[in-house]
């Protein structure tokens, strides 16, 4: 009863999903292993005949600028697109979401693929990606295919990926000039190690007032979804006492959160929510201020 | 793309090693390699314990596939030390971060240093000049229990500074006793330092014998039920299964504990399961992974009873007995003077409640021990225990044999903490081996530590205190009920010290005390650093606040006011004779604090760039007994022998559980015997060859094994002196000791040349000492009830972020009256790892049981402090010695974490005025309490 029987090392994406579609079943794909290996090392999650790593796939371990657009490999550890000079200049959000996730050694193996495929509401990684627009690539047996982030998912741990289907990067917009986004979230130091509440923004400004934005909070019900309410309020307007309050008033009318046990209740997880949007915005604000 | 071999290079060297399915690279590289220094602590991805090198990265090896590692190039910490020089003439040179975690005194139990330096490691070599911040960054994820974080941050920087000049790391400035003599009170490093900074001292889990076998056991999982049905048929026939034992299989005493044997090996059917760990079969198979795969096919039933979940529940009297005899395992009563008279006296009377959770040790090294049967027969257990000749009563008597067939021989310990005292896997490990005669490893993984091991005591503390308006304290009154779980375990000891500890270091005229120590169906309550003395003093020091608070008394002025000084009784009646430091300790840390914060470190200071953050600072004070104590006979025995080679070995059984013992007693032997401390080895914990010197607990072993040690070198000297003496004819005064040899009259003779000499004439030059600690007197018989006691002062200060909740302690001012410093390099490294175990369990550690159910069941779960937790740190020595201590010296390992905790509670209510009454400090309810009087004001 060993975690795995065989591990295969795939170098190509045709040859990850041939060797998935011939494994002996049951079969996965694995990048990091830090979500997989340890959920079957406890059993949370059954064994596998076939593991198939994605980590040594080329274009999966890209991290680039295309045109308008930066591209994360799904199986770039962590690590490297915290560090990524390039992610710094155009997506903070992703930087620090991603600087968050585990420990150091963790960060390592983890990668973004990971973090959206196993499809928790709180992944840090993934609730990063969401305020970014990002559109996932994904190859399967069909060949290529691009989705939205917020179409990859259908409940809490379930992803909408087929089952050859490769997550194999990431796009999204370059900064322009009065773009600027943020990510932050509030732990419980005891008990359940996972986060109360996470928070990404990106929004761009145009002289005083907040042109366009995009807001994200995790876990906020089975899915990642957007404030698109909260949006609302900032859209167009400017960033005063009054906007924030009445974006704080929308949160408690349209934003769900729930109590969970040994962790935190609704009241605290609203509480927290209003006191990270008044942050996480101003800090958005100032950085797409740099760059106006 | 499928390959059959895996191809790396490990440490320069390349290997081609065919696939194993389902293996990790820890497991290849610890199994397979044979490289133990990469260890286990987790398996989850935690601890960062098993932490290699991989192209330049830091990568958790426990969680690696051993078949992505293909074509890749891998550092353990095998390979950082190199040899250098020809052959026969080689020696070690020792990478920089090993020199200066040495120097730094970084080292103590030794086994999450691996990992520590290995992430260090690979920090320098991307970054060498880290600042504080990177440091804490790269190593956020490595955690040490010892929490020798602040040594461990400034080994870093110096291997760094060492690197850049090319120089060897600069050695740090400790503070060594005031009282120094020759050796004792100098600074000197563990003997056994080397060894843990190049991956080579050899724990448990590292030994393995030709043919083992390993166990696994199957455990309730339940709380509460009768067994009623159990099948092990299909486990039995699975291939590679050797045995399987139920409790029909037990060959003589059927149950196992310490003091009150009331602990199964195993639970037969028809017996009650009191608690989820409880053993219900254990399993010997070729493989871990069989053993595993065995212990799911045995089946059992159980007939559900109700589960008694708290301490308070289990005293009710419709609450259903766990045990024969009730639930109450001790009822513990401290009384002086006539407490409702003192109540009368009072001009003010306080009255709360407290609670405080359980918590676990969380030593990084789980539990392993490994039986096997010598060619004689006889049974050898390998385990890093406390209490070596208890674990061989316990076994001995299980098994039906004389105790001297059974051996226990002693392994490092990967930290203690009081955790390693009970049984774990020995004698389970001991029968599996009487059955299959085959060498049995029982390792247990990090689940089953957290479900089974004794955890610290949850209480309910009640606390009434009376006061004039002066702040002299009149009376003191409290009620604790403390969850000693399923089994006696310590909980008897443990919960006596809660109770004599529960009116605080204060001279209080009329105190009574009730405790409950009671039975429930959570996992036992045993000994935990601390003993009982963390709870009650969380009690009675948020109270001594709440008081001066009430009293509009400065809070350092009340403790001054009623703190026990020479003279004074304590509330068992006992008279101070000496050694009472507190008042010293509390003037340090005042004047420490004053200079640093001003004149009123105890008001809120709003940040001035975030007024969301405030700062206050907290005090708090705490004793803590040395030694058994309470009428319990405390004895150690201690034996030196002086070797072929001229050195002496010092052999104790006492356990060293990276508390810095052998250099304690290393210390102790050299300055007695004049000799220099390369002169001296020491070797602990092997019941064949050290005689007993009592468990490991209870801050004694400085104290009784210390003097154990110093009474045997004297009798060493004496016994060398007296041959000496007569062989060459000169009269004993004209026979001096110094490094190495003997001076005698004015001729220089070799220690060796002596050692050789006696033995041709059949004379072994050994000498043994037992050493008996003065008697005190049972509770409740007044007298001395104690031998010496520890006495501490902190002030902690804390900033709370008022909007989250989260609360940080950026620094501690501490002041410990150890009565004289022996050791003091290991004395920083007790003070540091206390403090923040002391921070972790205020702010950290919680853990959840549901209904006798283990919620936090992996390191995920039960958190433990990070370097992140690491405050600055100013630390007093104060010395007031104790006249039988060895020099003077007391216990210091637990008292330093003791007032910790309520300093930062205390710390909590200065800034924002919300009372923690509960442990831990839970951010969310700090929200809502603020939340509550914003709308009140
Ligand atoms: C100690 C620790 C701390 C952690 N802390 C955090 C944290 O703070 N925040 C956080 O968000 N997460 C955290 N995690 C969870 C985890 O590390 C991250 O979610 C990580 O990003 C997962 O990536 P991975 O490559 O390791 O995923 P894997 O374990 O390899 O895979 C996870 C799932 O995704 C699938 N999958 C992986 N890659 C692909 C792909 N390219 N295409 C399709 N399917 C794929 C796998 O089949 C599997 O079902 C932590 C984990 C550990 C062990
Ligand atoms: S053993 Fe690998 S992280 Fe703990
Ligand atoms: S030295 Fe770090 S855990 Fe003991």
């Amino acid at each position: 009863m060993t975690i795995w029987k065989d591990y295969q090392l795939a170098y190509s994406l045709s040859e990850a999903v041939e060797a998935y579609n011939q494994a002996e079943k049951p079969v996965r794909f694995v990048s990091g292993g830090t979500d997989l290996l340890l959920e079957i090392q406890q059993g949370s999650h059954p064994t596998m005949k076939t593991l198939i790593d994605l980590n040594h796939i080329g274009e999966m371990r890209e991290l680039k600028m295309v045109g308008e657009q930066i591209f994360i490999g799904a199986a770039v550890p962590v690590s490297q697109i915290t560090n990524s000079p390039l992610i710094k200049k155009h997506a903070m959000a992703v930087a620090e979401a991603t600087g968050l996730i585990g420990g150091p050694q963790v960060r390592n193996s983890a990668t973004l693929g990971g973090n959206v495929a196993h499809a928790l509401p709180a992944a840090d990684g993934m609730i990063s990606l969401v305020a970014m627009d990002a559109t996932a690539i994904t190859y399967s047996h069909s060949g290529y295919s691009k989705k939205k982030i917020l179409e990859l998912f259908l409940g809490p741990g379930e992803s909408a990926l087929a089952n050859d289907e490769i997550l194999v990067g990431f796009e999204f917009s370059i900064k322009k000039s009065g773009e600027g986004s943020a990510f932050n979230r509030v732990m419980r130091p005891q008990g359940v190690a996972l986060p109360i509440l996470n928070h990404a923004v990106w929004l761009r400004r145009k002289d005083h007032v907040i042109e366009d934005i995009r807001i994200s909070f995790g876990p906020s019900g089975p899915v990642p979804t957007r404030a698109m309410l909260v949006e609302e309020i900032f859209r167009g307007n400017k960033l005063t006492a009054e906007t924030i309050l009445r974006a704080k008033e929308t949160i408690l009318e349209t934003v769900k959160f729930r109590t969970s046990r040994m962790r935190a209740t609704a009241e605290y997880r609203y509480h927290l929510a209003q006191a990270l949007l008044e942050k996480v915005v101003k800090i958005a604000w100032n950085r797409a201020g740099e760059t106006e | 793309m499928k390959e059959m071999n895996i191809k790396i290079t490990v440490n320069d060297k390349e290997y081609s090693l065919p696939v194993i399915e389902g293996e990790m690279l820890s497991d290849l590289l610890r199994e397979r390699l044979r490289l133990t220094g990469t260890k286990i602590g987790c398996n989850e991805s935690e601890c960062g314990a098993c932490t290699v090198v991989i192209d330049g990265e830091p990568v958790l090896s426990c969680s690696y596939p051993a078949v992505k590692a293909r074509g890749k190039k891998i550092t353990t910490i095998e390979g950082l030390a190199k040899n250098v020089g020809e052959n026969g003439n080689s020696y070690l040179v020792l990478h920089p971060l090993q020199d200066a975690f040495i120097q730094y005194g970084a080292v103590q139990c030794g086994f999450c240093i691996p990992g520590q330096i290995m992430t260090s490691y690979a920090l320098l070599e991307k970054n060498p000049n880290p600042e504080i911040k990177d440091i804490k960054y790269a190593l956020k994820d490595t955690l040490c229990r010892c929490a020798g974080y602040p040594s461990i941050i400034g080994a870093i920087r110096a291997a760094s500074e060492s690197i850049t000049s090319g120089k060897p790391p600069i050695s740090p400035v400790i503070q060594t006793s005031r009282i120094g003599k020759r050796i004792v009170g100098q600074i000197s490093h563990r003997p056994d330092a080397i060894a843990k900074v190049t991956g080579k001292a050899i724990y448990s889990d590292d030994i393995q014998f030709e043919g083992m076998l390993h166990a696994r056991v199957k455990r309730a999982m339940v709380p509460a039920g009768i067994l009623t049905e159990l099948d092990i048929s299909e486990a039995l026939a699975l291939p590679g299964v050797q045995a399987v034992l139920t409790a029909k299989d037990v060959p003589n005493a059927k149950t196992h504990g310490l003091f009150i044997k009331d602990w199964p090996v195993l639970v037969d059917t028809g017996e009650q399961i009191r608690y989820v760990g409880d053993a219900i079969a254990v399993v010997a198979a070729d493989t871990r992974e069989i053993a595993s795969e065995a212990i799911d096919l045995i089946k059992f039933r159980f007939e559900p009873l109700p589960v008694v979940s708290s301490a308070v529940q289990a005293h009710l009297p419709v609450t259903r007995k766990i045990h024969e005899s009730g639930n109450l395992l001790k009822h513990i009563k401290v009384q002086k003077g006539i407490v409702s008279e003192g109540f009368n006296e009072a001009d003010l009377i306080l009255e709360h409640t407290f609670h405080t959770n359980p918590n676990d040790h969380a030593f990084i090294e789980p539990e392993c021990s490994i039986a096997r049967l010598t060619d004689e027969g006889r049974m050898e257990i390998y385990v890093g225990s406390q209490i070596p000749y208890s674990d061989r009563e316990q076994v001995a008597a299980v098994l039906g044999l004389p105790e001297n067939q059974v051996r226990i021989i002693g392994q490092l310990i990967g930290g203690g903490f009081g955790g390693k005292e009970d049984i774990a896997g020995q004698i389970h490990a001991a029968m599996l081996t009487m059955k299959t005669k085959k060498p049995v490893k029982l390792l247990f993984d990090r689940q089953e530590s957290l479900i089974v091991h004794p955890k610290r005591h949850a209480t309910q503390i009640n606390i009434k205190v009376g006061a004039k308006n002066d702040g002299q304290l009149v009376a003191v009154q409290t009620e604790l009920h403390g969850d000693t779980g399923a089994y006696a375990s310590l909980g008897e000891k443990v919960m006596t010290r809660a109770t004599t500890h529960s009116s605080g270091p204060y001279e209080v005229p009329h105190v009574n005390i009730d405790c409950y120590a009671m039975y429930t169906n959570n996992p036992p309550a045993g000994a935990f650093r601390g003993f009982g003395v963390m709870q009650s003093a969380f009690a009675v020091e948020s109270m001594m606040d709440t008081l001066a608070e009430a009293l509009k008394l400065d809070p350092i002025e009340l403790r001054k006011k009623n703190a026990l000084r020479v003279g004074s009784v304590t509330n068992t009646g006992q008279v101070l004779k000496d050694s009472v430091g507190l008042l010293e300790c509390i003037e340090k840390v005042e004047n420490a604090l004053h200079e640093k914060a001003g004149p009123n470190p105890f008001v809120p200071v709003p940040d001035p760039d975030d007024p969301t953050i405030v700062r206050a600072w907290g005090f708090a004070v705490a004793y803590k007994n040395t030694g058994l104590g309470g009428g319990a006979p405390d004895k150690a025995g201690a034996e030196i022998e002086l070797l072929p080679d001229g050195r002496f070995e010092v052999r104790s059984a006492s356990a060293e559980l990276g508390q810095g013992l052998p250099t304690v007693l290393q210390l102790i032997a050299s300055e007695e015997l004049g000799q220099g401390t390369q002169q001296v080895q020491v070797l602990l914990s092997d019941t064949d060859l050290t005689p007993d010197g009592g468990p490991t607990t209870a801050s004694r072993q400085t104290y009784v094994t210390g003097n154990a040690v110093k009474y045997t070198s004297k009798a060493m000297r004496d016994l060398l002196t007296s041959e000496l003496a007569e062989r060459y004819d000169v009269s004993p005064e004209k026979i001096e000791f110094k490094e190495g040899l003997a001076q005698i009259d004015r001729q220089e003779v070799q220690l060796s040349t002596i050692s050789q000499n006696l033995r041709k004439d059949g004379i072994t030059p050994k000498a043994s000492y037992t050493y008996w600690a003065p008697e005190t007197k049972p509770l409740g018989q007044g007298g001395d009830m104690h031998v010496a006691f520890s006495f501490a002062a902190q002030a902690a200060l804390v900033e709370v972020n008022t909007i989250t909740g989260e609360v940080k302690v950026p620094e501690v001012i501490v002041a410990n009256d150890v009565g004289f410093a022996i050791n003091p390099l290991g004395l920083k490294g007790q003070v540091e790892g206390g403090i923040v175990m002391g921070i972790g369990h205020a702010l950290v550690e919680d853990f959840i049981l549901e209904e006798g159910r283990v919620i936090t069941d992996r390191l995920a779960k039960y958190r433990i402090p990070s370097i992140y937790y690491t405050p600055e740190i100013t630390s007093f020595l104060v010395e007031h010695p104790t006249a039988d201590g060895p020099y003077g010296a007391k216990g210091i390992g637990e008292i330093c974490l003791i007032p910790t905790i309520p300093a930062i509670t205390n710390a909590i209510y200065n800034a924002i005025g919300v009372r923690v009454d509960k442990l831990p400090v839970d951010q969310e309810k700090l929200v809502s309490e603020l939340q509550k009087h914003k709308q009140f004001a």
